[in-house]
């Protein structure tokens, strides 16, 4: 099933990246947290799959069986998820915050940082 | 000999301090530590041919090492720059009495000294280039020494940008050159020449490095930074400028002739910017009237007659070069300090308005008059048999072209020395010589001892051409050079050839006096258009080219530079990826019905998520993403993440129903996001190029070490049945502690961003209704 998922990887980037690319703030967030899913997700499969064979020594074993899945990616995949989890809460606060001083969620008003007259 | 590198580098540390404490007597203690390491380099004068190498590691990985390599050409060198280095050291305490940042001056100076040292016995390619910069930095602080002054600045960075470019061309030049010859030391590259000059990498290693060596020596077109280097104290003219640092190309155009030079392009390259630089030195020497610029275009001129002479790689003309190395540095050396007692003493340097100094300064005169002798070379001084030799190798060349541009510059030099030498001193006396007096013995002894030198070695050739001038050009030749000096030949048409350009330049210094006034006004249209104007539209240009791509680049539109990471991260995934046999993994099952089911279900939710305009349906098609990717998880026997998964994805649910109900209406919409087909193109592109690249790796055969080892040693070391979670708190526990940080710092970091949301309310939220000033911080209460 790797290469089906392999696809679907790539419609969540896509999607992602169309997201990203709008000068909405609250959809370039919305893409952001498919972003992290999408990579989330090809980290995974890129480790290969196996099914119902949980990455779990049995009782009275000291090895993990040959059939078990790869723990690997699992583990990178889960700290992944909770990074990307506490970078899109900060951003969500900072965007609320954005909106409060500059009454817009358009990208291209938001002007502060890089004035429309630089030198 | 990394010692002797390093000693002035070890004085340039200490000379701020000693000059705090011991004041100006300092400088007689500074004077011992160049004239140390020139008595140094007397003593091993013996073993140059044919060399020694010292090496010591430094940076192994990179095949950079401190390797030294003291030959004839290195030894040449590093008496020059030690011996010139003592007398300007003395002389500089001197010119610069009383001046409050003295200190600083040594500094520099010193650092200067152990970088040109490293330059020259240097060994490895890389510790060349490093300290081959650090001369043009330091060249930098000096010529901008007197930073008050807006000329001095200009010049300073003129100077840096022109050797600084040069410097990056020489870099690349270098590394080609290491490449092509396969090694980083410049000893084993002389060694291949035969199949060095073979690879497609000669042509472009040698221009970038002529373009290093020609910018450092002021060559044609990139000679205007030199004569304005003027603006640094005259110690620093007479040693940067005149003897050692700008003769840094010169040396290295020399230590790679055994590597680079015999072919068509060493020989048309040295030889045509050569004699432009010569002539166009000499011609521009005769049009000033400041004594240091006069100089400084005779320097200019030295320059390319050494570069002239290196081009034909052939006996007669490089000992020629090496003879009128030595010659240049001693005579200019001389005249330069002669020009700044003049300055010093007689309060300007406009050969106008100087005459009839000798009275007042008779010392300064003698040593001035014995450097103009070799200059001009005259009978009785070392120049004559520079002259001589110089007109050997020009027969040995055999081309009349040559022989021309080399007898006007003569002539031509032959008048500027008696211009600058000479003149100053007769005649009437001026305003300025009248409250002239003598400079004071630290100034005298350089021009002094230079002037000297030139007339002993002038009187006893034979002693300068066995111990310095051969085993030089034995080095740069590869092969044993002798040398015989007769100081007089035959009255042949050679000698009649001298003649006549001693009587050219004679009238040539006639004319001047009469003429020189009107010249110069002929020539100042033409003169502003020179280089130097060119440099000032290319710097003009290089800003004005800053600000537009600055303008296109940063927009400072968000949505700009998302697009532009994303296009730069797709090309150069294309063009690296996808290059030779990539195969695409095949379905090898068929897979159950409810993985079909799942993928199918976040596929479409993710459309929806794209195509919503309404927050409500945006927000749950997101999640909808989040709990399809935990089902994936789920179904393919990762427990552990579909838990996480799930927490995760309802939290972000929760949080983003939250905040978006905070938000007043906006609508979701892809409003304005155009263009939109650019958009969807960039988007297109960048999913199926991570489908590829996912299909291409899950083609190759997996490599299991990483995950065996983790299967079998979680129980023994870990002491854990689930093997995920003892990597993520046992084999890998810095990083879960890492994560942890960085989840706690964004919840601190979204707690402090809401709190102060909470003091500054908005539409009646907060506790009371007060608002900020426009753009005003919060105030903390």
């Amino acid at each position: 099933m790797e290469p089906a998922l392999a696809i679907l990887v790539g419609i969540l980037v896509a999607v992602a990246v169309w997201l990203m690319l709008s000068r909405n703030f609250v959809r370039l967030l919305l893409g952001f947290a498919m972003l992290g899913n999408g990579v989330n997700l090809s980290i995974f499969v890129a480790g290969r799959l196996s099914r119902e064979a949980p990455p779990l020594v049995v009782e009275g074993e000291v090895v993990l069986g040959a059939a078990a899945a790869n723990a690997l990616p699992q583990a990178l995949v889960l700290t992944a998820i909770v990074i990307g989890f506490g970078l899109l809460s900060f951003a969500l606060v900072l965007a609320w915050k954005a909106h409060e001083r500059l009454g817009t969620v358009r990208t291209d008003e938001m002007r502060v940082a890089e004035p429309e007259r630089t030198p | 000999m990394l010692t002797v590198v390093l000693t002035p580098f070890a004085a340039a540390l200490a000379a701020p301090f000693l000059v705090a404490r011991l004041g100006e007597r300092a400088v007689f203690l500074f004077a011992l530590v160049p004239a140390g390491l020139f008595l140094w380099a007397l003593a091993n004068l013996g073993e140059a041919f044919p060399g020694r190498i010292e090496a010591t590691p430094w940076v192994p990985g990179l095949s950079a090492s401190l390797s030294f390599a003291l030959d004839g050409l290195s030894a040449l060198f590093t008496l020059l720059i030690t011996g010139i280095g003592t007398l300007v050291v003395l002389y500089a305490g001197g010119y610069l009495h009383g001046h409050p940042q003295l200190g600083r001056f040594f500094a520099i100076l010193f650092a200067f000294m152990g970088a040109m040292l490293g330059v020259v016995l240097s060994d490895n390619i890389l510790a060349l280039f490093v300290f081959w910069e650090l001369t043009s930095l330091t060249s930098y602080l000096l010529v901008g020494f007197e930073s008050g002054k807006a000329a001095a600045r200009r010049a300073a960075l003129q100077a840096l940008l022109i050797t600084g470019t040069g410097g990056l061309c020489l870099l690349a030049g270098l590394i080609l050159l290491a490449e092509a010859g396969g090694s980083w030391e410049l000893s084993d590259i002389a060694l291949a020449q035969s199949w060095l000059q073979d690879s497609p990498l000669y042509t472009p290693a040698l221009i970038l490095i002529l373009l290093g060596c020609f910018t450092k020596s002021a060559q044609f077109p990139f000679h205007s930074w030199l004569p304005g280097a003027m603006a640094a104290p005259t110690p620093v003219s007479a040693y940067l400028h005149s003897a050692t640092m700008v003769k840094a190309g010169v040396y290295l155009l020399a230590r790679l002739e055994p590597a680079l030079g015999g072919s068509e392009l060493w020989l048309y390259s040295l030889g045509i910017i050569g004699a432009i630089t010569m002539l166009l030195g000499a011609v521009f020497a005769l049009l000033e009237t400041d004594l240091k610029l006069v100089l400084a275009w005779t320097t200019v001129s030295a320059l390319g007659t050494l570069v002239f002479l290196l081009a034909p790689s052939q006996e007669p003309s490089v000992t020629a070069a090496m003879a009128f190395l030595l010659v240049h540095a001693l005579y200019k050396g001389a005249l330069f300090m002669v020009a700044g007692n003049i300055d010093h003493e007689a309060g300007t340097r406009d050969l106008t308005k100087l005459s009839g100094l000798m009275r007042a300064m008779p010392v300064t005169f003698a040593a001035a008059a014995l450097a103009s002798v070799s200059m001009a070379g005259l009978p009785a001084g070392l120049g004559w048999v520079a002259k001589e030799m110089i007109g050997t190798a020009k027969v040995a060349d055999n081309i009349g072209l040559t022989l021309t541009a080399a007898t006007v510059a003569n002539a031509m030099l032959f008048a500027v020395a008696a211009i600058a030498g000479i003149s100053p001193y007769f005649g009437a006396k001026s305003d300025a010589a009248a409250k002239a007096h003598e400079a004071p013995w630290t100034m005298l002894a350089g021009p002094v001892v230079l002037g000297g030198l030139g007339l002993i070695f002038g009187m006893v050739p034979q002693l300068a051409a066995d111990r310095l001038i051969a085993p030089a050009a034995s080095a740069v030749l590869g092969t044993k050079a002798t040398l015989e000096i007769t100081l007089f030949k035959a009255f042949d048409w050679k000698f009649m050839l001298t003649l006549a350009t001693f009587a050219a330049g004679a009238m040539l210094f006639i004319a001047w006096r009469r003429y020189g006034a009107a010249w110069r006004e002929r020539a100042d249209p033409i003169l502003a258009r020179g280089p130097d104007r060119g440099y000032d539209h290319v710097l003009a240009g290089l800003a004005a080219l800053a600000g537009w791509q600055t303008r296109i680049i940063q927009s400072g539109r968000l949505h700009r530079y998302v697009a532009a990471s994303f296009v730069v991260i797709a090309v150069m995934v294309i063009a690296s990826a996808f290059r030779g046999r990539f195969a695409l993994a095949g379905l090898t099952d068929t897979g159950r019905v409810i993985e079909w089911a799942v993928i199918a279900l976040t596929a479409a939710a993710a459309i929806v998520t794209a195509a919503a305009t309404t927050r409500l349906l945006a927000v749950t098609a997101l999640g909808m993403v989040g709990l399809g990717v935990a089902m994936l998880f789920m179904l393919f026997s990762a427990p552990d993440l579909a838990i996480t998964q799930f927490m995760v994805e309802t939290l972000v649910v929760v949080i983003l129903a939250l905040i978006l109900i905070r938000l007043p209406g906006f609508r979701l919409s892809a409003d304005g996001d155009g263009p939109r087909w650019l958009n969807l193109g960039i988007a297109g592109v960048m999913g199926t190029l991570v489908s590829l690249l996912l299909l291409g790796v899950l083609a190759e055969p997996f490599d299991m070490r990483l995950a065996e080892w983790f299967a079998a040693q979680s129980v023994p070391e870990g002491l854990g049945r689930n093997v995920v979670n003892v990597i993520l708190v046992d084999f890998r526990a810095l990083d879960t502690l890492g994560e942890i940080t960085v989840v706690a710092a964004a919840a601190m970091g979204a707690l402090a961003v809401m709190m102060r949301a909470a003091r500054k309310p908005d539409g009646g939220r907060g506790p009371d209704g007060g608002r900020a000033p426009d753009g005003g911080e919060g105030k903390g209460r």
